[in-house]
């Protein structure tokens, strides 16, 4: 099913095969969330190219990559989600009565950004998120890319916000 | 015995003892007994969503109300719909779908015929526990044909599974999740599907409208007639809708035998043109050159007195197959009486080698509703989809289970569904591809292969991997080779016929003839064709076919229902017969630039809607139908008008008083027509000379909406369908002519548009150009019917094009 001209790239199309390899030759829908995962590793966002593109790929409908990409909330569909990291503060019932919001507010003061957007340099896009991450027993939590971060305390999120941001920014930050 | 093996089951539904097939949904079941249960995602010819959970009914015994569509039938099942569990079921179903539906009813246009308004009348609550926003969908531009309101939507996915399953191709899907899921197409696009509109009727609020008849008038102010469409071969059943007398809307009537309950969307928005600028208001004469309005009889006397004046010899009759079956034998009766042999239909045909062996009428050979059996279909010469889509939909059908679909064509076609089997090949080409697929019948059935045919498959060479057409034909309990309008109007048709039938007659299959216009069969069976009259009985004397009246000029043109330029084969040669012509008679409700400057006397004919009538479709059936709209002006039925010439030319037995003393005389005499297609072959006619290495060979069978006057009137199809208006080649072919980076076909919104010189006989027409590499090399695609190629030569032929 393979096309022979694709925007996606060789890393991608890489994940997409190794994943096509485990099911009959025939369900190519069955490697959608794997290769919308591909997608998401590289880009950190899903174009509407690169989800036309993995349709093509697998032989789907567009529509049938748009439902799937726009039904789970792992998957970012703007732009602005395209920053090198992103957080994703757990707000719902177990962690919004251990003190969640406080390290939402402490979050964009010190990134100086609302939930949902990112920040001007490119690091850090702060994500609205709306499901209970299962890790209330460590309850206020957060995913930092793809790690989950406990019992959380704002000089805890300095600590690890700080850790992530690249040296470079870094730099950049020390001339200005 | 075991429940599965029974024959039948019986269930109790409100205390009703009904039979029923076991495994059958209980809403099927309950709809046969006309117990009507409640539903939105529920569609008879649609997968079981079970969804929307308002055909929760009450079964004996199930711990809670069970939903009828998705609850197959069991011996001894109770069943109660109206007891207090099942309503109060219903009622709280109905609370949830109308937590989010606005309010606005009175601005909607679904208001009026609306399952949500009904059964909100009957299941719904004055109050609703809901005090919170509702939600709002932000609604996207869909195309000219369907438009949308999402906020409408109950999400009941009728339209999702109607692309999936009918229309074989997923345009509308569901994005989001939860209370943010919404049904759309996610990104702004136009739908593609030729039978989009349908989704207008399944969709159950007035989420999806029509657009070209929204807010024009509410479903309680129209009136509805049943109807025949009159653009393809099928003659798909409608409900004509007019608002104080005037056509407004059309939507599809159910007929399981003819379209189910589907129409094309040309048949659905082809009405707009019945009211365009051009329709003619009254009789009118040229007299030296400007154009006067007259009254009737005087018209109709000059008339007379133009085709009495010549001799019967100089005067040529030319009708369209989307005329009347009333009409047309009215036409062809007055004609022949006064001794006019010159009269024909056929007019995008241009190798009229065999017409005598066409038998009555080319016929689809056998019902439409049994494509759908056939085991194996060989397509020649045809784009199924586009020039046919509810045959398309049997063919789809088939190929579902498991049919296997071959097709010979002059460029890569997309079907909705998998084709087994595709040759493609440029036209002239394409009578060698078919050849190697006869011969091989000839070999794999041991048939002696006559005379005729020899030199053609000597010039052939049969690979192994040939064989497989005529195998799978053979191999085939029901099999079919269907010739399309591509091969009608190739300049080999009647090499392309004989090989078909040869095809047909080695493999045991059927020959069936996608013929072009609704009423092409009822044209023949009214004998407008020169060498048969009524009936398919020979005719006394042999008449010029159509493009011989065309090619060479004669003295009177008689024209039903035509506008030569866009409706023959070769637009300029058919001009040229016109400019030289003493007098042209047009009956017609349309009279554009061209007809004004070429005509003498204009009979003003009602229009698509306005007369009654009958259509014979491809498979023989007649279907009659009323009038539904006031005619415009004075312009009268073409069937009067007719009936009244004939009596001015002294016909005898021209005493019809309605078109259905026509229709009743004229099945008549067609009670013993055989509607079978002859195979035999002795050998081919005509010969085509191979493409010459320098030019490009122009493949322009009619487009989607350029077939007729109608539908060219038709301003949202015309703006859903610009492709049809460029001229379009492979990217290989382009870059020879030093163009690179073009706009393609597929690619909606492309920035630039780039124009092309086009060159044929005399005429250069400069048109958008179009990158679509599923056309062979060294040819174009340029549709003919449309506004530009109006300009330019015969359809199938030799054109330059420069950058």
């Amino acid at each position: 099913m393979a096309a022979t001209q694709t925007i996606l790239t060789k890393h991608e199309t890489d994940e997409i095969d190794m994943w096509l390899k485990r099911f009959p030759e025939d369900r190519g829908q069955s490697a959608l969330l794997a290769a919308l995962r591909a997608v998401m590793h590289e880009d950190h966002y899903l174009s509407t190219e690169k989800m036309d593109a993995v349709a093509d790929y697998l032989g789907l409908s567009k529509i049938a990559v748009y439902e799937v990409a726009s039904f789970y909330s792992m998957y970012e569909l703007e732009e602005k989600a395209a920053a090198k990291n992103t957080i994703a503060v757990c707000t719902n019932i177990s962690c919004m009565l251990n003190g969640s919001d406080n390290i939402v507010e402490h979050i964009e003061e010190k990134l100086g950004i609302k939930m949902g957007e990112t920040t001007p340099d490119g690091e850090f896009f702060f994500k609205i998120e709306e499901e209970c991450l299962a890790a209330c027993c460590g309850a206020p939590m957060m995913q930092l890319n793809h790690v989950y971060h406990e019992n959380l305390t704002p000089e805890k999120v300095d600590e690890l916000l700080d850790g992530v941001r690249s040296k470079a920014s870094l730099k950049n930050k020390e001339v200005s | 015995m075991s429940n599965t093996d029974k024959q039948f089951v019986t269930i109790t539904i409100n205390d009703k003892e009904i039979e029923a097939v076991p495994g059958s949904m209980l809403i099927d079941v309950a709809d046969k007994s006309d117990i009507h249960i409640p539903r939105f995602c529920y569609h008879k010819k649609l997968s079981v969503a079970a969804n929307c959970r308002m055909c929760l009914v009450d079964v004996e015994k199930a711990p809670k109300p069970l939903p009828a569509c998705a609850t197959p039938v069991n011996e001894g099942m109770v069943v109660w719909t109206k007891s207090e569990r099942a309503l109060t079921a219903q009622k709280d179903t109905m609370e949830f779908l109308l937590i989010n539906h606005p309010l606005d009813c009175p601005i909607c246009d679904q208001g009026g015929e609306c399952e949500l308004q009904d059964l909100s009348m009957e299941f719904g609550s004055g109050t609703s526990n809901f005090h919170e926003m509702k939600r709002v969908v932000v609604d996207k531009d869909i195309g000219e044909l369907v438009a949308t309101e999402m906020t409408r939507c109950i999400q009941c996915t009728r339209c999702v599974r109607f692309g999936e399953e009918i229309a074989g191709m997923r345009e509308m899907g569901a994005t989001g999740r939860g209370d943010r899921m919404e049904i759309g197409t996610f990104v702004e696009k136009s739908l593609d599907s030729e039978i989009s509109g349908n989704i207008i009727d399944i969709c159950p609020v007035g989420a999806l409208t029509a657009k070209p008849s929204r807010y024009h008038s509410r479903a309680w102010e129209m009136m509805q007639t049943p109807s025949i469409a009159s653009h393809d071969c099928v003659g798909s059943n409608v409900k004509l809708h007019t608002f104080k007398k005037k056509l407004v809307r059309v939507i599809a009537a159910e007929n399981e035998d003819i379209n189910e309950c589907w129409i094309s969307d040309r048949d659905r928005f082809s009405y707009q043109g019945v009211y365009a600028d051009d329709r003619v208001e009254k009789p009118m004469i040229k007299y030296n050159g400007i154009w006067k309005e007259v009254d009737w009889s005087t018209a109709l006397d000059r008339t007379v007195e133009k085709l009495t004046e010549v001799s019967a010899k100089d005067i040529a009759v030319l009708a369209s197959a989307r005329a009347t079956l009333e009409e047309l034998y009215l036409l062809q009766k007055s004609m022949r009486s006064i001794g006019v042999a010159n009269i024909d239909h056929r007019l995008r045909q241009v190798d009229f080698n065999d017409q005598e062996s066409s038998g009555a009428y080319p016929s689809l050979g056998m019902k439409i509703a049994d494509i759908e059996n056939l085991d194996s279909i060989l397509l020649v010469g045809s784009n199924v989809r586009k020039e046919q889509p509810m045959i398309n939909q049997r063919i789809r059908k088939a190929a579902l289970n498991g049919a296997k679909i071959m097709c010979v064509n002059p460029l890569e076609l997309d079907f909705n569904y998998d084709v087994d089997a595709q040759r493609v090949s440029n036209p002239v080409e394409m009578i060698k591809t078919l050849a190697i697929i006869a011969k091989a019948s000839y070999i794999l059935s041991k048939t002696e292969i006559p005379a005729g045919l020899n030199d053609l498959f000597t010039s052939v060479r049969l690979n192994k991997a040939d064989k497989v057409f005529a195998e799978n034909l053979i191999a085939s309990k029901n099999s079919a080779v269907f010739l399309g309008s591509i091969s009608m109007q190739h300049p080999g048709y009647s090499t392309l016929r004989a090989l078909s039938k040869a095809i047909a007659g080695n493999t045991g299959s059927t020959l069936a003839y996608l013929s072009g216009a609704s009423n092409s069969a009822g044209a023949w069976l009214a004998g407008v064709v020169p060498h048969q009259k009524e009936a398919g009985q020979k005719a006394d004397i042999i008449g010029k076919n159509a493009g011989e009246m065309l090619s060479k000029t004669k003295k009177v043109y008689m024209l039903l229902d035509l506008e030569l330029e866009r409706d023959s084969d070769n637009p300029q040669q058919a001009k040229a017969a016109m400019n030289q012509a003493d007098t042209i008679i047009a009956v017609t409700p349309y009279a554009n630039k061209t007809l004004l400057s070429l005509a003498d006397i204009i009979l003003p004919s009602a229009a698509y809607a306005e007369t009654s009538g009958t259509y014979v479709n491809a498979e023989g059936t007649w279907q009659s139908f009323k009038a539904a709209a006031k005619s415009y002006g004075e312009a009268r039925p073409a069937w009067k008008i007719l009936r009244v010439l004939g009596n001015k030319l002294d016909v005898k037995g021209f005493d019809y008083v309605s078109s259905k003393d026509v229709r009743n005389e004229l099945q008549g005499l067609c009670e013993n027509v055989n509607n079978e297609n002859p195979v035999s072959v002795e050998g081919i006619y005509t010969k085509l000379d191979d493409v010459t290495s320098q030019s490009l060979y122009r493949i322009g069978n009619v487009g989607e909406f350029s077939g007729d006057s109608l539908v060219r009137r038709a301003t949202a199809l015309q703006k859903s369908n610009p492709e049809q208006n460029a001229v379009q080649l492979n990217a290989k072919q382009a870059a020879l002519l030093g163009l690179k980076d073009l706009p393609t076909v597929d690619n909606e919104h492309a920035e630039k548009e780039v124009m092309v010189d086009v060159k044929q006989g005399e005429v250069v027409v400069s048109m958008p150009l179009l990158i679509n590499d599923n056309i062979p090399d060294k040819c174009a695609l340029l549709a003919s019917g449309t506004k530009s190629s109006s300009l330019l030569g015969s359809a199938f032929g030799e054109i330059e094009i420069t950058a």
